[in-house]
């Protein structure tokens, strides 16, 4: 599924590298986690995975299902079934959360060769979809993200990978801002989509959210690095010790 | 004056260029005579006038030149409106494209032959508002219409009109000059929707007089010619009485030259009035939006709200004043222009004033430039729209606040498709 080998990657604007060689294999249907300290390059990882700009790849390389990533544009990577849940999604005034929606899962079905869906298929989806994160009409009808709390922002994330249907996903720090009961609906919404194919990275800085949504691996990062690679109890030992053990242990 | 003796040549070549009509009733030609005084004493406008320094008027003066022809049939709006239609082409009407000038609520003649008449409400109106315009700063291409223009319409709103009336400017070639002139009257409660759209000429003076009565309501849509080259100098002077309420939106696309002046004058306590424009222009594009807002009533609210969008070295003005004398206590006045640059070599120049003398005031202004948001252009393209339609989004998100300012959602909506399809037309 996705494949990253020895990835670099430095700021454009500044002669600085922030990831120094990542290597990540996740097959089909896994669920890899990434821990570490701020600042390691987690949302770096993510940003250069999807397209963003303001990065310079320096070497290395990344594929999903065989097909180079780097080379492709945003919404190609996305259309390819990438999909990015933002550790601070976006507010976009004046443009329709469900206008957005729709015009973003039928350009990808455009794109991959799929029928369009029309108004009434697509309200229908999103509807049911809506209802189990428990997502209102009003949230549906603002402008996209603009005035949502952090935990109606997240469920909004988690809303868009539901109806886009991706096939890798990437949740950027998706615990933080949430209490226990928003916790608990975006874990249900990432736990429906596992269906044994479907792969899903989650990035995050507390065990908490592991509790909920179980990794089949864990890898923890530092300094643009993977420096620890292990089972769901490797995550449990952070939580008890902290990074300084791992990290002097590395050193 | 100075600047008369300056100008002279060039504002007596413009008087020439332009025939006054010879047989017509008093108040036309006393409104007439003023409006050439006017002309005369304050000359053609140059750049070293104050409010000219973003906009070099030399095309609006020179012989007209050939404006690049779109198809017409891209050019028709507000089809699907039901509406009475007033076709115009060269400024002249057409009674055979429009339909009777009879609506229940509103009397409709042309000016042409109310000219003729002794009409005393258009007296009072034609070339007055113009003319009390005029100060502090001068409008001479106002001045040069109310002195030799004879076509346009005089309308009397008298009750609730049912439907829009909608003003069609056709033009037959590509070096047309028109100049047109159109009164209204909107008496105590009357409610009127005035739009005007269609391609006008290569060079459009264009002066629109409205008086709001107490407690009545006017609303103004317009959808400047989209011809390339063409040039266009209006000008909306209102004055506006007790709770009364005005609106009037612009949408411009394409132009080489677009000047849009409006100059309000609350005379009313408990008024309201906006004046908002959205204009999208690609490579050789001047537009300009000159207002000036007078309070002089207590507790009216005023609004202006201008958003350009501009690509290919494309250039935007705007010029907004709020004006508050001592006594207009309570006012409330909002200003914004703001530009979105698409490429480096654009221009958006902005230049807000707010003089208040009286003290219990609320009123801000606000003026941004600058490129599309990088962030939310990744944030929609990463979820799989395509980099152009994320960009059109993004552009049509930020117009929309100045679209916002129209009542009606289907003008709105049809403002906003117009908008569209150039978006469409004109991506990077
Ligand atoms: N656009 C940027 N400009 C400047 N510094 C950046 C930028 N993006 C990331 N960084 C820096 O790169 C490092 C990694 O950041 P980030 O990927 O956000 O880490 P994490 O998500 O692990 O907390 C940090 O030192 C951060 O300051
Ligand atoms: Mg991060």
């Amino acid at each position: 599924m996705l494949n990253i080998k020895n990835l670099k990657a430095s700021l454009e604007d500044e002669d600085k590298q922030i990831l120094k060689g990542i290597d990540l294999n996740i097959g089909a249907g896994e669920v890899h986690a990434i821990m570490g300290p701020n600042g390691s390059g987690k949302s770096t990882l993510s940003y250069v995975l999807s397209g963003k700009g303001g990065y310079v790849v320096d070497d290395g390389s990344a594929t999903l299902d065989d097909v180079d990533l780097l080379d492709m544009e945003p919404e190609d990577r996305a259309a390819a079934g990438l999909f990015l849940a933002f550790q601070y999604p976006v507010e976009i005034p004046g443009v329709g959360n469900m206008t957005f929606l729709r015009t973003a899962l039928n350009s990808q079905r455009k794109a991959r060769g799929e029928e369009e869906l029309n108004a009434a298929e697509f309200l229908k989806l999103v509807r049911a979809e809506a209802k189990s994160l428990k997502i209102d009409a009003d949230m549906l009808k603002r402008p996209v993200n603009v005035g949502f709390s952090g935990g109606e922002k997240k469920r909004n994330e988690i809303l868009q990978m539901a109806m886009l249907a991706p096939k890798m996903c990437i949740l950027d720090e998706t615990d933080s801002g949430l209490d226990v009961d928003a916790m608990k609906l975006v874990s249900e919404g990432v736990n429906s989509m596992r269906d044994g194919k479907r792969s899903f990275l989650v990035i995050t800085h507390y065990q908490r959210l592991l509790d909920h949504i179980q990794p089949d691996v864990v890898h923890i990062m530092a300094d643009g690095k993977i420096i620890k690679s292990g089972g769901p109890e490797l995550a449990l030992e952070v939580e008890n010790n902290g990074y300084a053990d791992l990290l002097n242990e590395v050193a | 004056m100075a600047t008369a003796a300056k100008n002279m040549d060039a504002t007596e070549a413009l008087i020439a260029a332009y025939v006054a009509p010879a047989t017509e009733g008093k108040w036309a030609r006393d409104a007439r005579l003023r409006a050439l005084t006017t002309l005369r004493e304050n000359g053609v406008p140059v750049r070293r006038d104050e409010y000219w320094k973003f906009t070099n008027p030399a095309r609006l003066l020179e012989p007209v030149k050939p404006a690049t022809i779109l198809e017409t049939s891209e050019a028709s709006m507000f089809d699907d409106i039901d509406k009475l239609l007033v076709v115009f082409e060269d400024g002249v009407l057409l009674t055979d494209l429009s339909d009777d000038l009879t609506l229940e609520g509103v009397e409709i003649e042309t000016l042409a032959s109310a000219m003729s008449k002794d009409i005393h409400w258009v007296g009072d109106i034609y070339g007055a508002l113009e003319a009390n315009g005029q100060n502090p700063v001068s409008r001479p291409m106002a001045a040069l219409n109310t002195a030799v223009a004879t076509e346009g319409l005089v309308i009397r709103v008298t009750g609730q009109v049912t439907k829009p009336i909608a003003l069609r400017y056709m033009r037959s070639g590509a070096d047309t000059d028109v100049m047109v002139h159109t009164v209204i009257k909107l008496e105590e409660g009357a409610d009127l929707t005035l739009l005007e759209s269609g391609p006008a000429a290569a060079r459009l003076n264009s002066s629109l007089e409205v008086e709001v009565a107490d407690s009545a309501a006017f609303h103004h849509v317009r959808a400047q010619g989209r011809d390339h080259e063409r040039l266009a100098a209006t000008h909306m002077f209102a004055r506006l009485g007790k709770e009364s309420r005005f609106k009037s939106f612009t949408l411009t696309v394409n132009g080489a030259l677009t000047r849009n002046e409006a100059v309000i004058e609350f005379t009313g306590d408990n008024a309201f009035a906006t004046v908002s424009g959205a204009s999208a222009g690609d490579g050789a594009y001047h537009h300009d939006d000159t207002v000036f807002i007078t309070h002089d009533a207590m507790n009216c609210e005023s609004r202006q709200v201008f958003k350009k969008v501009l690509r290919n070295g494309a250039t935007g003005v705007f010029q907004g004043k709020i004006l508050v004398p001592a006594h207009a206590q309570k006012t409330d006045g909002y200003q914004i222009a703001q530009g979105l640059l698409l490429d480096d070599d654009c221009t958006f120049l902005a230049k807000p004033e707010l003089e208040i003398y009286a003290d219990d005031v609320i009123c801000s202004h606000g003026s941004t430039c600058g490129a599309v948001d990088e962030t939310a252009l990744f944030y929609l393209t990463s979820r799989g729209v395509p980099k152009s339609e994320a960009q059109d989004m993004l552009v049509l998100a930020f117009m929309d606040e100045s679209i916002q300012e129209i009542e009606d959602e289907v003008l709105a909506n049809a403002i906003r498709n117009r908008l569209g399809g150039w978006m469409e037309r004109h991506r990077g």
